[in-house]
C-alpha cells in the first residue's frame, strides 16, 4: 500500500509544534497503526532523522497508551478499537492520514503524538479505590453479588484510561472516564462506605483539569471499550445524591 | 468542603440547575402551546381564556396575582438556565486551546451541536415576542385584550410570522437536546436497551410543542384563522 502520513511533530512541551508529511510505498495491509509507525521511525532512523515519539506497551488493545487522533477520530476510524489494534488494512491504497497527538488543556504534548495524561493519575488519587486493610486475598465468594451487578461493573472496569473520550468531546471533558471509575465501585459493595465522598471527590478533582459534559455522546462513540454514558448519568445522580445528603466531603 | 456549597460551584451541580430549570420552561411552553389551541375555538374563547390567567386565583390573590408569580417563576427559570450556560459555555471553551486540525463528529446530533445558538435564537425571540404580543410595542395594531386580534392581524404579516417560524423550529431542536440531556444530568438512566425511552420522550414532546406552535402562523397566513 501507498500511503501518505501527516504527522504532528513537536520537539518539546514548550516548543510550537507542525505537521510534517512523510510518504511509505510499501505498507503492508497486515500492519497495525503501530507498527506502520515503527516501519517509518525505521527509515527516520537511517537517514538520520529523529523518529516519531508515540506511545505504546501491551499493543493487544488493554493497556490504554497508544490513542492518537486519525482522520480526526480518537483511535481512527474502527469502532471500538484502540490505535493498535487497528490495521491498515482499514484503509485504502493511496490514502492520506492525518495523526495528531490528544488536545486537551489538561494533556499537554510531551513530544509528537505523547501526550501528559497525569490528571487522570490524579481522579483516580482522589478517591477510585477503596480504603481496607490489606491482608491475605479474601475467599472469592464471600460476599455475594448478583450477576448483572457484577457485570454492570465489569462492564464499567474495561475503562483502560487511554483518554479517546477527552480527547473527542467537544469539551475536553473527562466525564466518561471519571464515571467508570466512580462507577466501577459504587455499584459493589465493597464500595459502598466511601460512595459519595469517592463521586465528591473525584468529580471536584476531574472539574479542576478538564471541561464538563453537554451530552454529545462523542464520548461513548470514540471509547475502544465501548463504555456507556449511562455511567455519567450514574455518576451525577450520585453526586447530587451526596450533594444533598450531606453524605459527600 | 461541604456538599451544597461545592454544588454550585461544579459543573455537575450547574448541569442539574439546568436541568431543574429547563423542566420548568417546558412545562410553560407546553402549557403556553395548549391554551393557544383555543385559538381555533374563535376569538370569544381565546380572549375569555386570556381573561381567565388573569383573574384566576381571585379572590384569594388579588387580579393577575396568579399572572405575576407565574411570570416571576419563569423569569426566575430563564435567569439560572442563561446564567449557568453561559458559565459552563465559558469554561468548556477553555479546555481546548490548542484546537485540532481535523475532528470528525461520531455521534452528537445536528440539535446537541446547535443547541447553545438555538437558546441564543430563542432568547431573542422572547423579547420580539413580548414586545409584539404581550406589550404591543411592536405590533402596528395592537388592542389590549383582544388577543385574537393581536394575533391573526400580527401574523398576516408575512415577516412576522417568519420570525415565528424560525424561532419555533429552533425551539424545536432545543427541546430536543434539552429534554434528552436533562434526563441524563438529573441522573435518570435507560436501564433497558435500545430504544432508549428517554430520546422517545424528548423527540415526542419536541415535536409536540414544535407542531403546535407552528400551527397557528400558518394558519393564519393560509387563511385557515382569519
Amino acid at each position: 500500500m501507498k500511503l501518505t502520513l501527516e504527522i504532528w511533530r513537536q520537539k518539546t512541551r514548550d516548543s510550537r509544534g507542525r505537521f510534517v508529511t512523510y510518504s511509505i510505498s510499501d505498507a503492508s495491509p497486515d500492519m497495525s497503526f503501530l507498527e506502520l509507525l515503527d516501519v517509518l521511525n525505521e527509515e527516520l532512523t537511517q537517514t538520520g532523522e529523529e523518529p516519531i515519539a508515540f506511545e505504546s506497551d501491551c499493543r493487544e488493545g488493554i493497556c490504554g497508551s497508544c490513542g492518537v487522533m486519525i482522520n480526526g477520530k480518537a483511535h481512527g476510524p474502527e469502532k471500538g478499537t484502540a490505535t493498535c489494534q487497528l490495521h491498515m488494512r482499514k484503509f485504502r491504497d493511496g490514502d492520506s492520514i492525518r495523526v495528531e497527538p490528544w488536545r486537551s488543556k489538561a494533556f499537554p504534548v510531551i513530544k509528537d503524538l505523547v501526550v501528559d495524561r497525569a490528571p487522570f493519575d490524579k481522579i483516580v488519587q482522589s478517591g477510585g479505590f477503596v480504603s481496607v486493610n490489606t491482608g491475605s486475598a479474601p475467599e472469592a465468594n464471600l460476599i455475594p453479588i448478583p450477576k448483572p451487578i457484577a457485570d454492570k461493573a465489569m462492564d464499567a472496569a474495561e475503562c483502560i484510561g487511554c483518554g479517546a473520550c477527552v480527547a473527542q468531546c467537544p469539551n475536553g471533558a473527562a466525564q466518561l472516564f471519571t464515571a467508570a471509575k466512580v462507577s466501577h465501585l459504587a455499584l459493589l459493595p465493597q464500595g459502598q462506605p466511601e460512595r459519595y465522598r469517592r463521586v465528591q471527590r473525584m468529580v471536584d478533582e476531574m472539574e479542576s483539569y478538564f471541561g464538563s459534559c453537554t451530552n454529545f455522546q462523542e464520548c461513548e462513540a470514540a471509547c475502544p471499550k465501548g463504555i456507556s454514558i449511562e455511567f455519567i448519568a450514574r455518576m451525577n445522580r450520585d453526586y447530587l445524591k451526596g450533594s444533598f445528603s450531606g453524605s459527600g466531603g | 468542603m461541604s456538599g451544597l456549597s461545592n454544588f454550585y460551584r461544579s459543573a455537575v451541580g450547574k448541569k442539574a440547575l439546568m436541568a431543574a430549570s429547563g423542566i420548568v420552561l417546558f412545562g410553560f411552553v407546553l402549557v403556553h402551546m395548549l391554551g393557544n389551541l383555543k385559538l381555533y375555538q374563535g376569538p370569544e374563547k381565546l380572549n375569555a381564556y386570556a381573561e381567565w390567567l388573569r383573574e384566576v386565583g381571585s379572590p384569594l390573590l388579588p387580579h393577575s396575582g396568579v399572572l405575576w408569580i407565574a411570570r416571576a417563576v419563569l423569569l426566575a427559570a430563564v435567569g439560572v438556565h442563561v446564567v449557568t450556560a453561559a458559565q459552563l459555555t465559558l469554561r468548556n471553551w477553555q479546555a481546548r486551546p490548542q484546537k485540532y486540525r481535523q475532528r470528525e463528529v461520531l455521534e452528537a446530533t445536528y440539535a446537541s451541536r446547535t443547541v447553545r445558538w438555538a437558546g441564543v435564537i430563542i432568547g431573542l425571540y422572547v423579547v420580539y415576542h413580548l414586545a409584539h404580543l404581550t406589550f404591543g410595542w411592536s405590533h402596528p395594531d395592537f388592542i389590549p385584550g383582544d388577543v385574537y386580534h393581536n394575533v391573526v392581524s400580527g401574523f398576516q404579516i408575512w415577516w412576522v410570522s417568519g420570525i415565528y417560524i424560525v424561532s419555533q423550529i429552533a425551539l424545536g431542536f432545543h427541546l430536543y437536546h434539552g429534554l434528552w440531556s436533562m434526563f441524563q444530568s438529573l441522573g435518570w438512566w435507560n436501564s433497558s436497551r435500545p430504544p432508549d425511552w428517554r430520546r422517545r420522550f424528548a423527540q415526542v414532546f419536541a415535536c409536540i410543542i414544535t407542531l403546535g406552535n407552528l400551527s397557528f402562523p400558518l394558519a393564519v397566513l393560509t387563511g385557515l384563522v382569519k
